[in-house]
């Protein structure tokens, strides 16, 4: 993997495009020849990639540790539930509605929270996957189902095609995934997910240089949630049936893990900690009961040889120059080197 | 009336537990500013293995009556002090310079394979203690209020080993170096004090009384799961915040408080909100003083 950031970093940038974009085909054709075991592992990896990248906007970027991120998937997913059964509201039309409620539930929840130490939170957010677990399963205002859950949500319609076989699924949980990693790329480098940064490696410094750190981690924190809500829409709208089975404390932790072991604050390093640890899971999943064994052994040995995760965020290159235009006489001629590592960022 | 006081007297039973498996979350977070999520795990070893000694190789049949309880507690002790040791030694010291994150996803991961392995080992249904005598028959009756026998094994296992860890920690020398470890490491180590040593050795007795707390369990409750570790650990890590993470007494107080809590909620709000009112308390506790109720003001860095 190293090998992969010279080839981006140096020369090779035509191979390293190469790379990406074969990828990008071989998933694009890949449910030609795939059956629907390897296609349902894909699109277990696929949903989890989306959650796992939104948690790592939090955890990795603005490293706040929220061990709860499946609270907001479930509000997403619960949302997209009973508002499709009762009202029968289109569930794809429910995408935006479920991630702002998700968003809602996070702000509530961020805001006597968001101010305390790392591990406080780390707590705070774990108690709270548990309440809202406990709260649904008690069937609260006999909307949630208890503990059987909510039956019968409609396959989801795009553009007049019906969704419902595993390939077409496979397609809208990718091209979800993709819009995302788009967007979440575009985010880390701008302003928000610099200040993000910074936040992460200094909070002290951040706000002497004018960051307003407490509104900056609730903006990080509700947008992840906004963005699980909508994860758990798809979920919901795949499934048919939720349940508090499919958000337990378990799965928040396995997200936390997979973003800490991709290498927090990567975009590469966790879709990669997902295809690995959820690919795993689902591929062994024959072997039951030895699998979580090996599993839980993985973790373990995984971080005590790369303890900086798989693939840890590169430092980030400014051009120095575009700082520098304003200055009387450049500092060195613009054709020497234009770049400059800033470097831990 | 006569229900409060009884209730009052599980919760205080339920309260030792958790205090002493917060006992040790407090001690590693006390030392190393880490949260063992093993811990429960390590609980749950301790009931399994009091189950194996005790039932299966026999040993309460052998010696007849508490001696032979005391016999298997002090194995029990032992034996999960030494997966303590091992955990610490295999999952977290060479993760002690690098991220703290990587060692609570080690943690996390050395959870999954503790409980994995019970589960391959004893199955994943549900133990029994299959004792001759249950101390659920026995009971005392005192001012009309019948405290089971069980309620007092608890307390009374609970008080005993927190005294005996208090004594421990503020009367010995070893427990000044632990005190001061928890402190500041590195000028521990300028006074001469293996740090390795002693972070190695709370690491074995936070694991010996969760392990002891479990078998307790085990000998009152009579059934044991093999993920009941996460529960309990939840509940007794809460418990350790609730007093103040990384005091000891703060521990104590916070696990039998919380237990109490737990207790007469349960009775007189809902069952089914049992968990939930814990994590509340929780919540309120960090919003209102989220030092704990005897933790000291931690500086933030400047």
């Amino acid at each position: 993997m190293i090998a992969l950031d010279q080839l981006k970093s140096t020369r090779n940038r035509k191979a390293y495009f190469a790379l990406i974009g074969g990828i990008i085909a071989l998933l694009a054709v890949c449910p030609l020849f795939l059956n629907n075991y390897w296609l349902l592992a894909l699109n277990n990896i696929g949903l989890y990639s989306i959650l796992a990248l939104s948690l790592n906007i939090v955890l990795g970027q603005t490293g706040l540790f929220n061990m709860g991120h499946t609270a907001f998937y479930a509000v997403g997913a619960y949302t997209a539930a009973i508002l499709n059964t009762n009202l029968d509201i289109p569930v794809l039309w429910l995408l935006p509605v479920s991630g702002l409620l998700a968003a809602v539930a996070a702000l509530l929840v961020a805001w006597p929270v968001i101010r305390l130490r790392g591990d406080y939170l780390l707590i705070v957010t774990i108690a709270l996957v548990e309440i809202l677990c406990i709260t649904l399963d008690n069937d609260i205002f006999g909307l949630t189902g208890g503990t059987n859950g909510i039956y019968g949500i409609d396959r989801p319609i795009l553009f007049g095609i019906k969704i419902y076989k595993e390939w077409q699924f496979f397609y809208l949980i990718w091209g979800f995934l993709g819009i995302t990693v788009i967007l979440f790329s575009l985010l880390e480098k701008s302003r928000f997910g610099r200040a993000l940064n910074y936040i992460k490696q200094d909070e002290t410094a951040a706000e002497g240089s004018g960051i307003s750190t407490a509104s900056y981690k609730m903006m990080a924190f509700t947008f992840a949630a906004f963005w699980a809500g909508m994860a758990g829409t798809l979920f919901a709208a795949k499934m048919t049936t939720v349940s508090t089975g499919s958000f337990t404390f378990a799965e928040s932790a396995m997200l936390f893990a997979i973003v800490i072991l991709g290498g927090a604050g990567s975009i590469r390093g966790v879709l990669l900690a997902t295809f690995v640890l959820i690919g795993l899971q689902t591929a062994f999943s024959d072997l039951k009961s030895f699998r979580l064994l090996v599993f839980g052994a993985a973790m373990v040995m995984m971080m005590l040889l790369r303890p900086q995760g798989i693939l840890p965020p590169k430092p980030h290159r400014y051009k120095v120059d575009r700082y520098m235009s304003d200055l009387p006489e450049p500092a060195f001629s613009p054709k020497e080197q234009t770049t400059r590592e800033v470097k831990g960022i | 009336m006569e229900e409060f006081i009884q209730q009052l007297i599980n919760g205080l039973a339920v309260g030792g537990i958790y205090a002493l498996i917060a006992l040790g979350y407090t001690m590693v977070y006390g030392v190393l500013k880490l949260i063992n999520f093993a811990h429960g795990d390590l609980f749950t070893l301790g009931a399994y293995f009091g189950l194996t000694l005790l039932i299966t190789m026999g040993i309460g049949d052998m010696v007849p009556g508490p001696l032979g309880i005391i016999i298997v507690a002090g194995m029990v002790m032992a034996l999960v002090a030494i997966m303590g040791y091992l955990l610490e030694r295999v999952a977290y010291r060479p993760l002690r310079n690098s991220d703290r994150l990587a060692a609570v996803v080690s943690a996390l991961g050395a959870s999954i394979f503790f409980q994995n392995a019970i589960m391959l080992v004893y199955g994943s249904d549900a133990q029994v203690y299959n004792l001759n005598v249950s101390a659920a028959e026995y009971s005392l009756p005192v001012a009309g209020i019948n405290i089971s026998a069980s309620s007092i094994i608890m307390i009374g296992t609970s008080l005993l080993l927190m005294w005996g860890l208090y004594w421990f920690i503020n009367r010995t020398r070893t427990g000044m170096a632990i005190r001061a470890v928890a402190n500041d490491q590195a000028a521990a180590k300028l006074m001469g004090i293996d740090v390795n040593k002693i972070i190695a050795l709370v690491f074995m007795i936070g694991p010996a009384l969760g392990g002891v707390a479990g078998l307790t369990v085990g000998l009152c409750y009579g059934k044991i799961d093999y993920n009941m570790g996460w529960t309990y650990g939840l509940k007794a890590f809460t418990a350790a915040i609730l007093g103040g993470i990384g005091n000891i007494p703060g521990a104590m107080l916070g696990g039998i408080l919380l237990g109490v809590v737990e207790s007469l909620g349960e009775a007189y709000i809902s069952g089914a909100w049992k968990n939930a009112i814990s994590f509340f308390v929780l919540i309120l506790i960090l919003l209102f003083r989220p030092t704990g109720l005897l933790g000291e003001r931690v500086a933030d860095k400047l």
